[in-house]
């Protein structure tokens, strides 16, 4: 489903992935561990085509087709989703008109009917029990005066409402007690199937507690340096990346 | 022809016919690059004239009280010992003292001694008849007049002021303090105060202003000040003025600072003095990254009239201003707040915040206010806000019923308002002195 | 709820869409502006002699004015003698009903989606169309005149209603108060008058709809609405125009009198032709409008959506003389290409314990310039007044302008009045969230940006809401670059 061969990317002339390679296949959910300033939210937004982020070399495919061509709504439609580490604030603008907009954005794309506002709100109330929110959320402004939880819920509700293939969560769990967390993971849990698949960016082991990943990579200067199963994941939170980075 | 338009014209003929005198007494000691800028000032003065309150930019000030007086172009004034002038000084500062009376420079009771080598604290006076190559790049450089019937006015009779120059790499310990007294004992008088202050690259230097009348000055008397700072690169100006004027005065300032890529000027103004009182402060910002502070509290009682124009020139990226421009006003004294931003279309990056607000303590107070925005940038964050309001009854009723007295309650809720544009002031003796009088005033307003 | 996505498929169309003409034979007067064309044009509307002799006083008062320069606008000075002051559809006679109105003339109003027909048959709007100054029909007349409340054209209202007319027209806006404002005294050839009766709720949104069709003319129409004690209504106005290269001018009085308890709300959707995208043409509107809160509790409030016109030079304004009136100002005003707007309102406090609201957004973009200016003044003795004022700009692109002038004049110890602005562009951020949950930018921009005007549209009745929002959307086409 993704393919990314030795991708290589700069901030502001400071090259940040360094030769990146990674292979995701429909269904599997990959963890990515790593330092701070390891290239992890670099990636994310790479993926996602944010504009700030010079591509040096490297190729992305998705489902086939090359993905570093698209713009960001393109990889969108084509169903790449990306939960922001830090959700953007929309005033005015109420989340169930941003998403009538952004699902009928994508369900054109696909070929399918536009959704009427009545098949639409069913639609949205269901996914909303997915993240125990209440209805009343629908007709708040786009995550304005959001608490940090109810922003990083408000990214699940929108994957479950935009039914991606591809999912990267950029350190979804930043910034959530254990409470919030729960209903975060569980959300995710929900929504994991046979065709959709995860990449789960994360600075923590505790986040790999509730979503078990299929693969864990460990990202150390923009570079994949070692990868295993979620067993590399409690090694971390044992020994930390110094024993990794010692080893290799 | 409107009657205003009969006495402006009249005062401006009184003002061109006066120059003659003026001129023989400057006994051709002012060289002659600087008598060509004042016959321009003179002639642009005779074009534009003095300003209506049909202009826009006057349209809350009627300057028609100030014109009704026969202003000597030199008044003599008491002969002043040190001890005169104490309740004026600032603790710590008197090493750092120019002194001028009545517009003229007094040697013998300014008392400045260089410490940094290479800093000039100077009459201009002196400065322009000795040929002075700071004089020659910026006197009447930054200043518009041609435009401007009070800048030209003050360009064409310039008499003295203080100047400043300070090198590039060098910080300025101690602050200077210029002191101008009036005495107007002997008679109404007219005052063109000059100052220039020049900082070199990545040097720092603060400058307090005090404008402050003899008890016993019985007459009318008009200060038309003019100041020009420049800031060269990555220099930090402070200035602050003090303007406590006898409350028969009439003061017209205008100051223009040139901000240099880098630098920052702070400009903080109290206004306590004076019958009218006009001060228009410009700030350029004529490179990057540089920052300027305008912050200002006046306080007005009895009818005196205080009118604050501001404008703050964005005409590159990456700048920042910030402006808080606090009023209190009691008796029947009128205030005037026009502040405007201009970010131009080169301005990208521009961040400029701007905060006026008003305390009104009695019914027959006005105060008209009008900030203004104008931008022709798009990546900016510009923001304006104003209040005008009174003090807060529950928090009067709050504190007498903690056993302070009416009066006391009012004092400390005004200062509690004024506060924080004290707040700016970074040279803390200077900030502690100047509080203390601030308070003392709130009593009488 | 509105549906946006149609507003996205309208932005492919990229034209004024309102610029037809209609090929009607019109009757005019001769090109030119003295006091024979004032007499000709009392003439032929059959006034009575009170009236012209109004006219006439304007007329010479106007005389001695001289245009107003301080707006931040810039055009060409106009030239007085060289345009028509009267242009009506040619009708041979009197109408007594809709089915005898020229079929062409109701095909324009049905081009502009407001099918008078329609709108009688179905939505319960009554509406008054003004076409080139003259009032063509009027809808739902008889429904309101059973409940008291009198909705006809100026003329009708001058024939049928002499002393109303004579008591309020010119009360709140006087024949001498600004150059625009007698000139349309002395020039106004028709417009709206409404009268609601003590106590009465009027059942239905009242509505005008102008347009300018004919080359050349200017379109002077006067609205005077007076809410008797108790009183209610909401009147909507819209305005269209043909596409033609050369300027036209539109200078509307609108008058506005709110009794002890009444309420009007008044609601606009300006949508004058702006001129091509190279400035050529567009409507010059430089509108009077003013209401007074007469009685305690009175209660005005103007809601505007201004897209159109080359120049917008308006002030919709509340004196609250009433104690415990209250005066709102709700504005969205959309520049583009080179558009020029200086808009805002006054707010004038003179009664005690007045309140009174501004919320205006104004949205820069190509290079248009857009001027908020608003006075609020509390006179000595208007005991606790109190305003509250937000005025954000939004700019998309560098060459736009944004300025706000706000005046406030306090003369009153115990007002509390706060004035806030803000000035700033569409987030990189914002975009790219959008763009992440598969907007365009396009679409993106229109969506923040009517979430930006939500406080505005809020105010405004539904059918409008949805149509400014759509205005909204086609005006900033081709401005992303």
């Amino acid at each position: 489903m993704l393919t990314i061969k030795n991708l290589q990317a700069s901030i502001e002339d400071n090259q940040i992935l360094k030769g990146l390679n990674l292979e995701i296949k429909p269904g599997e959910v990959h963890a990515i561990m790593g330092p701070n300033g390891s290239g992890k939210s670099t990636l994310a937004n790479v993926l996602a085509g944010r504009e700030e982020y010079e591509v040096d070399g490297g190729e992305v495919l998705f489902d086939g087709e090359d993905l570093l061509d698209m713009g960001p709504e393109d990889r969108a439609r084509e169903g790449l989703f990306l939960a922001f580490q830090y959700p953007v604030e929309i005033p005015g603008v109420s989340n169930a008109n941003f998403l009538k907009h952004a699902v009928n954005e994508i369900r054109e794309h696909r070929g399918l009917e536009k959704l009427d506002a009545m098949d639409f709100l069913t639609m949205v109330k269901d996914r909303l029990k997915l993240v125990e929110m209440d209805q009343k959320f629908l007709h708040r402004s786009v995550n304005e005066g959001f608490s940090g939880g109810e922003k990083k819920r408000n990214e699940i509700f929108q994957l479950a409402v935009l039914e991606p293939k591809l999912a990267i969560m950029d350190e979804t769990d930043s910034g959530l007690d254990i409470d919030a967390l729960k209903i975060v993971a569980n959300g995710i849990n929900k929504l994991r199937g046979e065709d959709r698949s995860f990449l789960v960016i994360t600075h923590y082991q505790r986040l790999l507690n509730y979503i078990v990943p299929d693969y864990v990579h460990v990202l150390v200067d923009g570079q994949i340096v070692e990868s295993g199963d979620k067993s590399l994941a409690l090694e971390l939170e044992k020994n930390g990346y110094d024993a990794i980075l010692e080893r290799i | 022809m409107s009657k205003l338009d009969g006495k402006l014209a009249a005062a401006k003929d009184l003002f061109l016919k006066k120059y003659e005198t003026f001129e023989s007494g400057l006994n051709g000691s002012y060289n002659a690059p600087f008598n060509e800028t004042r016959k321009s000032a003179l002639n642009a003065f005779s074009n534009v004239g003095l300003p209506s309150n049909r202009l826009e930019d006057w349209k809350y000030t009627n300057i028609s009280p100030l014109l009704k007086h026969d202003y000597k172009l030199s008044a003599t004034a008491r002969n002043l010992t040190a001890d005169d002038l104490s309740k004026f000084l600032f603790e710590g500062l008197e090493n750092n003292l120019m002194v001028f009376v009545n517009g003229r420079f007094n040697k013998s009771l300014s008392n400045y001694t260089v410490a940094e080598a290479g800093v000039v604290v100077d009459n201009l006076r002196h400065q322009v008849d000795s040929g002075s190559d700071v004089v020659k790049d910026h006197l009447s450089r930054h200043a518009g007049f041609e435009e401007e019937g009070f800048v030209a006015l003050n360009t064409a009779f310039a008499h003295d002021g203080v100047f400043v120059s300070v090198p590039d790499n060098t910080e300025v310990a101690e602050p200077i303090h210029v002191l101008y007294i009036s005495d107007s004992a002997d008679g109404e008088f007219f005052a063109a105060p000059r100052n220039l202050i020049v900082a070199g690259k990545n040097s720092k230097v603060a400058v307090v202003e005090s404008y402050h009348a003899l008890r016993g000055s019985d007459h009318a008397y008009l200060n038309n000040v003019v100041t020009e700072i420049v800031a060269e690169e990555n220099a930090n100006v402070e200035h602050i003025k003090i303007q406590d004027e006898d409350r028969q005065a009439y003061h017209i300032c205008r100051s223009q600072s040139h901000i240099k890529r880098d630098s920052k000027v702070t400009q903080i103004n109290i206004d306590m003095g004076g019958r009218l009182v006009r001060n228009d402060l410009n700030m350029e910002m004529s490179d990057q990254n540089c920052e300027a502070e305008l912050i200002g509290l006046y306080m007005g009682t009895g009818r005196q009239h205080i009118d604050n124009h501001t404008f703050i020139d964005h005409a590159m990226p990456h700048c920042l201003s910030t402006e808080l421009y606090k009023g209190i006003l009691g008796g029947k004294a009128q205030g005037v707040f026009n502040g405007k931003v201009m970010v131009r279309q080169d301005a990208q990056k521009t961040n400029a915040y701007q905060t006026n607000q008003a305390l009104l303590l009695t019914d027959d107070a006005v105060i008209n206010s009008k900030p203004e925005l104008e931008i022709y940038a798009d990546d900016v964050k510009c923001s304006h806000g104003a209040t005008v309001g009174q003090l807060d009854e529950e928090a009067l009723f709050y504190l007498r019923s903690r056993g302070i007295p009416r009066d006391k309650a009012h004092s400390l809720l005004q200062y509690a308002f004024a506060s924080d544009v004290l707040g700016y002031i970074g040279l803390d003796n200077v900030r502690e002195q100047l509080e203390a009088r601030v308070v003392e005033r709130f009593h009488t307003l | 709820m509105m549906d946006e996505n149609e507003i996205i498929e309208e932005r492919i169309k990229s034209d004024y869409k309102w610029g037809f003409t209609t090929d009607i034979e019109n009757d005019t007067v001769p090109k030119g502006l003295n006091e024979d064309t004032v007499r000709l044009i009392s003439q032929k509307k059959e006034e009575p002699e009170w009236m012209l002799e109004w006219r006439l006083e304007a007329y010479r008062h106007w005389l001695t004015m001289t245009e107003p320069k301080w707006p931040h606008v810039n055009y060409p000075d106009i030239d007085f003698q060289d345009a028509y002051y009267y242009a009506a559809p040619k009708q041979q006679k009197k109408l007594d009903s809709l089915d005898e109105v020229d079929p062409k003339l109701l095909e324009t109003f049905d081009k502009l989606g407001i099918s008078i027909a329609e709108q009688k048959r179905l939505t319960g709007v009554a509406v008054d169309a003004v076409m080139d100054s003259v009032s063509v029909a009027t809808t739902f007349k008889k429904e309101l005149a059973e409940k008291g409340i009198i909705f006809c054209s100026f003329s009708e209202a001058i024939r049928e209603h002499p002393d109303l007319v004579r008591k309020y027209m010119g009360s709140v806006v006087p024949q001498t108060d600004n150059f625009y404002a007698a000139l349309n005294s002395a020039v106004f050839t028709d417009g709206s008058f409404c009268y609601i009766p003590e106590g009465v709720r009027c059942p239905m949104e009242l509505s005008t709809y102008f347009r300018i069709n004919a080359a050349n003319t200017g379109q002077f129409e006067r609205t005077l609405i007076v809410a008797e004690p108790g009183s209610y209504v909401s009147y909507l106005e819209g305005c269209t125009a043909p596409m033609r290269d050369e300027n036209q001018l539109h200078a509307a009085v609108v008058e506005i009198i709110a009794h002890k308890d009444a309420e009007v709300k008044y609601s606009t959707v300006q949508n004058w032709y702006p001129g091509d995208e190279n400035g050529k043409g567009g409507i010059y509107n430089f509108v009077t409008k003013r209401g007074l809160c007469a009685g305690e509790n009175a209660k005005i409030s103007w809601t505007q959506v201004e897209t159109g016109s080359a120049i917008t030079w308006k002030y919709p304004s509340v004196v609250l003389q009433g104690d415990n009136s209250v005066g709102e100002f709700y504005s969205v005003a959309l520049t583009n290409n080179f558009q020029q707007a200086d808009t805002g309102t006054k707010m004038i406090h003179v009664g005690k314990n007045t309140r009174s609201t501004i919320i205006s957004k104004g949205i820069s973009a190509g290079r248009s310039n857009n001027s908020y200016r608003g006075l609020v003044k509390v006179v000595k003795g208007a005991s606790n007044a109190r305003n509250f004022s937000q005025c954000d700009s939004l700019l998309i692109g560098d060459r736009c302008g944004a300025h706000t002038f706000p005046y406030l004049e306090i003369a009153d110890s115990s007002a509390k009045v706060e004035h806030e602005a803000t000035t700033s562009k569409i987030g990189e951020d914002q975009l790219f969230y959008c763009n992440q949950r598969g907007l365009d930018t396009e679409a993106a921009i229109g969506i923040i940006v009517n979430g930006y005007c939500k406080e505005v549209f809020r105010e405004l009745p539904m059918e409008f809401a949805v149509e400014a929002q759509k205005l909204l959307a086609i005006s900033l086409e081709g401005s992303v670059g």
